[in-house]
């Protein structure tokens, strides 16, 4: 077991010597272990390559390291070797033999290298790939060199020097004077000012305060502070210390969602080995100053992510939201001070410590400083976590980073904040990313929820979604917001179904007015956000469902329907075959035509008839045009 | 008013100035000054809860005015309040027209409820015919609950469930021990569901029922 360090001097000799004991020429294989590529298979991949390692007889020449996740989910499993940063993608345990024995020889296996689809081009290095190089990853950059098990590589990086920084060189008063200064707002979603909020905590009456890592996330298809978490757990632990000690809080809690096992786990490996080093404890680095933390694992609601249901949890109570006219960083749990960040914000606050306030404050817009990790996904060919500058255009980090839509087809619109949020389109493209640019369009920054829609995507439906995930996932407790949502998903139901009534856009407004105004807590408040921006930016769409019962995107099952067209079709039978109501007409040079009546639009014939005859069409807002003549043969231009 | 707890607050409800302790609620403060402020939650035997929102007013600060629910706000010093006004009325006749169709018995409502659709011309039919949901006869304030864990001490009944399908139920083991000699929930319950559901000695809706599906 190492020696507690005892001064932050003892922590910069431990580094060098660990450095010292490290051959930077040495080639390391890394392969990202986050949650997204061990989907793909990255426990299997790192297993064969360490066996393959030791088979090649390779031990002294190559090292091998699970990292944590580097982002670009899309590609997983991903293997970067270091240092040169050569980027394989897609990596499976068939591709290992060839990769370590290259590796050891120092070339590239070309087939594994990532392909731009723009250029055609085979890129070698990772910082290369678009998908990287338009990013400026100042939080989530160490992740890919971190093996989040092991605190010596995050000490090699420099962890825990801004901590010793703040505990030798820096007063609590100083500490917050910084952060302040450097204008560092909550990741969490609101983009409150973080040094604010710890002030109001530290200036609170009574001896006991608490800090808070908020890692409860779960907006729909949001993961960035799982996937930090999970990849940088002591990046987190370090930022809570530092604002632990400026706020004078000697106990603190990590609050995980259920659903993260890996991230629970990395952090308690983190939390002992940070005992063990003596970053966590009694008189940390010699200055006097102790802390403690716990993790403390939710039970898997949505709404335990606001801050007063979180401490309510802590306390082992339900997770509910409950008044908070007195602030939680005055009364939080047990009553007590109580500071809570994300996982983000608190991630970020050893960087300001370290590189000082005016450096965090040259990266951002006028409000809204440093970077933002999003987690770009939808219909994008690009998905994965992204971290930009504030003040970067949705333009830019959807067709920069995220290289465009799937299929060329056509952007619709990009859903920010989750289901407090708002969808926003095409006009709105060239707005800059950062907190009040986004609330001034009527959606929000959120946690880092980007999730991009294209044309087939219908916007009432997509409503209609995030209020269904509402009615489950609010706490239930305060009328407007559970009745507001109950009556909101029956009339957008309703509308999606072809029942709409024209007074229904007067009603959904007018409970979206009640819901902001009159729920307890942020959840109700901002619930109807994804109702009312669709409103304002796709109506057309609303309007066409209510008075022509059609559906523009053609994606509502009960205003839409399947058709063949007779000309297109070329008999080939695969759609007939894996129609699963026995609908499809027709036979080998037979054109093909659907029952209507059998059909249960599930749109299987669409997805499965080949690209070269898209004989398969979908049809809404006018009648289906009859089959054709029984026995009507197919033309076949190219026969002959 | 007699002094005890150090200094008395003044804040102006409906033009009125008014005195209140310090601790004290608005909803307190105004109710003791004669100023009526409905809600459907509250009760001074449990803690402030802020579920029902009925309680709702505008508080004015700082030149800023905002809703706030008056039963769990604090009375401050210098602050306005303004417990009517057309959009306080909007908001508590939308809350009773959205909560009806849970809470009608037979398709009316009962007691407090029915005085505020009145007063408020809440058309307490507006969604029912469109959410074709059966009614529960319970609006959630939680008064049974709160009661029970605060007031007596038994937890013998609370909250299961979550957003739009939370529901009370009585958990049996408990209740099957204590509810015969108390019955309190019986009397606080203001649509008189657990009254009319349930004999003292067999509960109508209990977490077996809810677990089950049937609730």
């Amino acid at each position: 077991m190492p020696t507690r360090l005892s001064s932050p001097e003892q922590l910069e000799s431990l580094r060098k010597d660990i450095l010292s004991r490290r051959d930077s020429k040495r080639p390391i294989i890394t392969v990202c272990a986050g949650t997204g590529c061990q989907t793909y298979g990255a426990g299997d991949v790192y297993q064969d390559i360490v066996q393959e390692v030791k088979k090649q007889g390779l031990e002294t020449k190559l090292e091998v390291k699970a990292t944590g996740c580097h982002g670009f989910c899309e590609k997983g499993v991903v293997v970067v070797i270091l240092p040169e940063e050569i980027c394989y993608v897609k990596v499976t345990a068939a591709d290992v033999p060839e990769l370590v024995g290259a590796a050891a020889k120092k070339i590239l296996v070309e087939r594994l290298l990532y392909v731009d689809p723009t250029t055609g081009q085979r890129i070698a290095r990772e910082p290369d790939i678009p998908f990287y190089r338009n990013q400026t990853r100042i939080v989530f950059g160490h992740n890919k060199r971190i093996d989040p098990k092991n605190i010596e590589d995050y000490i090699a990086l420099g962890g825990y020097a801004a901590l010793g920084k703040a505990l030798s060189q820096m007063s609590p008063e100083q500490v917050l004077a910084e952060v302040k200064k450097a204008d560092l707002r909550g990741r969490g979603g609101g983009g409150f000012p973080a040094g604010k909020k710890w002030e109001e905590t530290r200036n609170a009456p009574g001896d006991i305060k608490y800090v808070i890592v908020n890692c409860d996330e779960g907006d729909p298809g949001a993961y960035m502070d799982r996937s930090l978490t999970e990849g940088n757990p002591h990046a987190v632990l370090e930022g809570l210390l530092i604002g632990a000690y400026a706020i004078g809080a000697r106990e603190g809690f990590i609050y995980v969602r259920q659903e993260y096992p890996l991230a629970c786990e990395n952090l308690n490996v983190a939390i002992k080995q940070a005992q063990e080093y003596g970053f966590l404890g009694d008189n940390i680095l010699g200055s006097g100053f102790g802390f403690t933390v716990k993790v403390h694992r939710g039970a898997g609601a949505f709404v335990s992510g606001e801050s007063s249901a979180l401490m309510s949890a802590i306390e082992g109570k339900v997770g509910e939201p409950r008044m908070k006219y007195v602030h939680t960083a005055v009364s939080g749990i047990k009553d007590r001070p109580s500071n809570l960040n994300n996982v983000e914000t608190w991630a970020t606050v050893p960087l300001i410590i370290d590189k000082g306030a005016d450096w965090f404050r040259s990266i951002g817009t006028a409000g809204s400083k440093g970077t933002k990790i999003f987690s770009l996904v939808g219909k994008v060919n690009n998905t994965g976590l992204v971290e930009i500058p504030m003040g970067m255009t949705l333009r830019e980090i959807i067709y920069g980073i995220g290289g465009g839509i799937i299929k060329g087809k056509r952007f619709k619109g990009v859903q920010t904040g989750g289901p407090s949020g708002g969808i926003l389109p095409e006009q709105c493209l060239d707005a800059p990313v950062d907190f009040d640019e986004l609330a001034k369009l009527g959606s929000m920054m959120g946690s880092g929820g980007m999730v991009v829609m294209d044309e087939e995507t219908c916007m009432v439906d997509v409503a209609r979604y995030f209020v269904n995930f509402l009615c489950e996932e609010s706490c239930g407790k305060c009328i407007p917001c559970r009745e507001g949502l109950r009556v909101l998903r029956q009339i957008l139901t309703d509308i999606c179904e072809g029942r709409g009534k024209p007074e229904d856009i007067g009603v959904i407004r007018e409970i979206a007015e009640v819901m902001a105004d009159a729920s307890l807590c942020a959840l109700g408040t901002t619930a109807a956000n994804p109702v009312l921006t669709t409103l304002r930016y796709f109506g057309n769409e609303y309007e066409a469902h209510i008075k022509d019962k059609r559906c523009p995107a053609r994606s509502c099952k009960s205003l839409t329907s399947y058709y063949i067209d007779p000309q297109k079709c070329s008999a080939c039978l695969i759609c007939r075959r894996n129609c699963p109501t026995g609908a499809v007409n027709g036979d080998k040079g037979i054109v093909h035509w659907i029952d209507q009546e059998k059909c249960s639009k599930c749109g299987v014939c669409f997805e499965v008839c080949p690209d070269r005859f898209s004989a398969v069409v979908r049809i809404s807002g006018e009648p289906v045009p009859p089959p054709p003549a029984p026995g009507t043969k197919v033309v076949r231009k190219h026969e002959g | 008013m007699k002094d005890d707890m150090g200094d008395t607050i003044t804040l102006k409800i409906d033009g009125r100035e008014v005195t209140a302790r310090p601790g004290m609620t608005v909803l307190e403060a105004a109710r003791e000054a004669g100023i009526e402020i409905p809600a459907l939650c509250h009760h001074r035997k449990t803690r402030p809860y802020g579920a029902c929102r009925i309680c709702s007013v505008e508080a004015e600060k700082n030149g800023k005015t905002k809703i706030v629910a008056s039963c769990g706000y604090p009375a401050e010093p210098g602050l306005v309040v303004r417990t009517r006004s057309p959009r306080i009325d909007r908001i508590r006749r939308a809350i009773i027209e959205l909560v009806a169709p849970q809470a009608n018995t037979d398709g009316d409502l009962g007691g407090d409820l029915k005085k505020l659709a009145d007063e408020y011309g809440a058309d307490i039919h507006r969604f029912e015919a469109r959410l074709q949901a059966k009614s529960h006869r319970c609006t959630l304030c939680g008064l049974c609950v709160r009661y029970c864990d605060e007031v007596v001490g038994a937890h013998a009944i609370g909250f299961v469930g979550r957003g739009i399908d939370r529901r009370v139920v009585f958990f049996p083991e408990k209740a099957s021990k204590v509810c015969a000699n108390c019955l309190g929930c019986f009397k606080i319950c203001p649509t008189g569901k657990i009254g009319a559901e349930s004999d003292g000695t067999y509960f109508g809706f209990t977490v077996d029922d809810f677990l089950a599906g049937r609730l």
